[in-house]
């Protein structure tokens, strides 16, 4: 793989992608053999919106490759608060540091950012845009469950501003995956993304009921819905109910049905499936940390 | 009435004459090229006028003008068709047909105010010409229709 910085799953080919999921199978199989690979290294954090996993797993992630981490902090502590465009603030982290990291609530920032710094940077989410390393996690554990072939996905939700959405639909398109999309008519995949996936050759197929098709799901990968896409509650709770499973909404899916979601999640996927063999939320969000460190080691390889 | 006899009616000495303009824009090439007449240089515009070709077109002479490449490539998106005659002493010297470019630059804003790029930012906005459109390199928003509303105030 030679990408100077991950802006969007667009950017990554299948052997890309593939790379990076052999990389981080063999991290995973034996993390202490990596251990002092990137000593030295410094990570730079900018992350200009809240983030748990997101932040904790790319820190766990550099450390465990014998690096360390520079965190910007929260967006009230920092310099952007004084009104230091994005463009500057990357100029001068990237002295700090030796990659960087960002999350920021705009579109396109990541990819404008990429654009002034010459140290490797990877996009943690650019508002509704792209979450390219979300992507490589899902892929990995849905490569892990159900596998790349003949693979048929469910994914539901709020598909209009789900990024990590975005950046799995097309990311599929390389394995030749079935995307079936379920959401509300409201929150249906964007146009953007619709004209991607018609460019790939990949075919939409939609439904407003997840019964429509669960029974030929592999995988059904669920997101938030959130109330603050609905003008009133009353709306929301109608909607929202419609997409939100339990063990018996699973009682049509196929025993081997791997249920997953990015996290966190609210009560779209109720607490009695966590016991269940179709949960994989929790492995998906524990692969985010070997999944990164391969990135990471790829990424920074180039400067070894 | 020919282009020949339309261009009698106004000779320009030097200047540029910017002919088969889709019917009905050219006061979007106008806005584009930035002209709004306070600089004293004299500018003719016919709407609407016959064309064998196009049906209807417009055509627009500016006095003292000559097009830049990126005047040219957004012209070409809303005028598809147009020609550009280029003239010096009262001659045509120079006639072009536009091309579609394969990239606008600093020329249309970003309808997506959630777009990086229509913030305080060190960057010019950039759109991808694609099949029935463009596309904003930043946040990927497609705009289809009407592109002269999206064109940047100066």
């Amino acid at each position: 793989m030679r990408h100077d910085h991950i802006i969007s799953a667009k950017q990554l080919s299948r052997a890309d992608i593939e790379a990076v999921l052999d990389h981080a199978a063999d991290i995973a199989a034996d993390p202490s053999a990596y251990a002092d690979r990137h000593a030295d290294t410094l990570l730079g954090l900018l992350f200009f919106e809240p983030s748990t996993r997101t932040k904790m797993s790319f820190t766990a992630a550099m450390k465990r490759l014998g690096g360390d981490i520079v965190d910007m902090g929260s967006v009230e502590s920092s310099s952007v608060k004084k009104g230091e465009s994005l463009a500057d603030t990357v100029r001068v982290v990237e002295g700090y540091a030796d990659a960087l990291v960002l999350r920021h609530p705009m579109e396109g920032s990541a990819k404008m950012a990429s654009e002034f710094v010459d140290v490797p940077l990877v996009n943690a989410g650019d508002g509704a845009g792209q979450h390219p390393t979300q992507t490589l996690l899902d892929l990995y554990t849905i490569r892990e469950n159900a596998g790349f072939d003949d693979l048929t996905i469910g994914i539901m939700g709020d598909l209009k501003y789900g990024r990590t959405v975005h950046s799995l639909a097309h990311a599929l398109t390389n394995v030749d995956a079935h995307q079936h999309f379920i959401s509300p008519e409201s929150l249906q995949l964007p146009r953007s993304v619709r004209y991607d996936l018609h460019q790939e050759g990949a075919e939409v197929r939609e439904h407003t009921d997840l019964d429509d098709i669960l029974p030929e799901l592999d995988v059904l990968y669920v997101t938030r819905i959130q109330r603050e896409r609905f003008p009133d509650e009353s709306e929301y709770r109608a909607v929202a109910g419609q997409y939100q499973i339990d063990t018996e909404t699973l009682a049509a899916a196929r025993d081997d049905l791997t249920v997953m979601h990015p996290l966190p999640r609210v009560d779209e996927i109720a607490h009695d499936i966590d016991d269940t063999d179709y949960a994989t939320y929790f492995e998906q969000a524990h692969n985010g940390v070997p999944v990164r460190m391969a990135l990471l080691d790829l990424l920074l390889e180039g400067d070894r | 009435m020919s282009d020949d006899q339309q261009l009698r009616v106004s000779k320009i000495r030097n200047g540029t004459v910017i002919d088969h303009i889709t019917g009905g824009q050219a006061l979007n090439v106008l806005a584009i090229l930035g002209i709004d007449g306070t600089s004293g240089d004299s500018v003719s515009v016919a709407m609407n006028m016959p064309s064998d070709r196009l049906g209807k077109k417009d055509i627009v002479k500016v006095e003292g003008k000559e097009l830049s490449q990126n005047e040219v490539d957004v012209l070409s998106l809303i005028a598809p068709a147009a020609s550009i005659n280029i003239v010096r002493e009262f001659e045509v010297v120079e006639k072009a047909r536009v091309e579609r470019p394969s990239m606008v630059e600093g020329v249309l804003e970003c309808p997506n105010h959630n777009c990086i790029s229509t913030e305080d930012e060190p960057v010019e906005s950039r759109f991808v010409v694609v099949e029935d459109g463009v596309r904003c390199e930043y946040c990927d928003t497609i705009i289809r229709d009407d592109l002269p509303a999206h064109i940047l105030a100066d």
